[in-house]
């Protein structure tokens, strides 16, 4: 059974649960609703022979509703193929954590909750896997600034603003010598 | 045999046997610089190159500063070497303090100095916020000779020191006062 077909066979198992299907350039990506993700993931493992959960990621489309998305890569060691699998997570709601289902998830799904704050219940150990406990951000939603925000906790851990001066490297074109021409930050004086 | 002007000892073999005369900041001075101990805080690719420079093709010892101490508590010139992420920053801070003094520090490529191209929510810009730095090695990562060159500029920098001198003069004013 090839990629195409699995995704028939979701199709027709889940029925509803599977909003839609998009095919770009072979990918297979599937749709589904959040309440019935996790089912359709133990689905895929089980009868579907994806035994490798690649990746997890969340997505962030600031100014929509629902606002955050989770997406799950799999691959079958037998029979090599790829799936995608989407689900959008409506305001005040977690994912269903698939650490039960490949237990590699567990670590993806702690850096998903760390740098987008989106929660999976059921984690066996939901903590901040890069920043540290306390850090009051999610640093890659898309509010928040590249060049950070100012954060103290006492003994453990702060983080300041970093200079960005119209982005990280700005070039001075026609300026007199190389090393004022050199792409760099440029600090402005209340940043010196 | 008269000694160079720039040296800070004078020799005669004929005359003075063992005997050396110098300035006790000179002699401490050499002895300082001729066996800097490196911590190596190596955090990014800049570690690489350090290794490297440690290595047999480079190989730091020639200038007297190859042991490398995993402790700091017998090291004496901290290498910073990568990305300092926040996260990392109080570690480094922590380990540096541990080092007993004098001790200096080599803030090594663009990260250690300023964060480099890291202008992010995520990393120190520049370890000398946080630590007083000696030497900074520009370069992403720095190559070997740049390392060498900067703790060479650091056994320069050494040689100039006058704590002993400034201990007396202390002493001398807090007599006088």
């Amino acid at each position: 059974m090839n990629a195409a077909q699995m995704v028939n066979a979701l199709k027709e198992k889940f029925g509803e649960a599977v909003l839609s299907t998009t095919e770009f350039r072979g990918e297979q990506t599937v749709h589904v609703s959040l309440a019935s993700v996790k089912a359709l993931l133990k689905y895929c493992r089980d009868e579907l022979a994806f035994d490798y959960l690649v990746d997890l990621s969340t997505l962030d489309h600031m100014g929509e509703e629902p606002r955050f998305e989770v997406v799950y890569e799999l691959y079958g060691y037998g029979h090599h193929a790829h799936l995608r699998v989407r689900s959008k997570i409506p305001d005040g709601e977690d994912a269903p954590s698939v650490c039960d289902i490949w237990a590699g998830a567990n670590w993806h799904e702690r850096e998903a909750w760390d740098m987008m704050g989106v929660k999976f219940s059921g984690h066996p150990d939901l903590r901040r896997i890069l920043m540290w406990e306390g850090y009051p951000f999610f640093p890659l939603r898309k509010e928040f600034p590249l060049a950070g925000k100012p954060s103290d906790l006492p003994e453990v851990g702060f983080t300041k603003v970093a200079p960005m001066a119209d982005g990280p490297f700005v070039t001075s074109a026609g300026a007199k010598d190389t090393v004022t021409r050199e792409p760099r930050a440029k600090r402005t004086e209340d940043e010196k | 045999m008269v000694a160079p002007a720039e040296t800070h000892a004078a020799y005669d073999s004929k005359i003075e046997g063992n005997i050396v005369f110098t300035k006790l900041d000179a002699a401490a001075n050499w002895m300082r610089k001729n066996s800097l101990w490196p911590m190596p805080m190596g955090l990014a690719c800049c570690a690489i190159e350090m290794m490297a420079a440690a290595c047999s093709r480079y190989d730091l010892s020639r200038f007297g500063m190859e042991v490398m101490r995993f402790s700091p508590r017998q090291a004496d010139v901290m290498i910073v070497a990568g990305t300092v992420t926040y996260k990392m920053a109080l570690a480094v801070k922590r380990i540096w303090d541990q080092m007993p003094e004098p001790k200096w520090c080599i803030a090594m490529g663009a990260c250690a100095s300023s964060g480099g191209m890291y202008r992010s929510y995520a990393v120190l810009q520049g370890i000398d916020t946080l630590i007083p730095v000696d030497v900074y090695i520009s370069g992403c990562p720095p190559r070997p000779e740049a390392l060498l060159e900067g703790l060479m500029r650091l056994q320069k920098k050494i040689e100039g020191e006058h704590a002993i001198e400034d201990q007396k003069r202390t002493m001398i004013t807090d007599m006088a006062g």
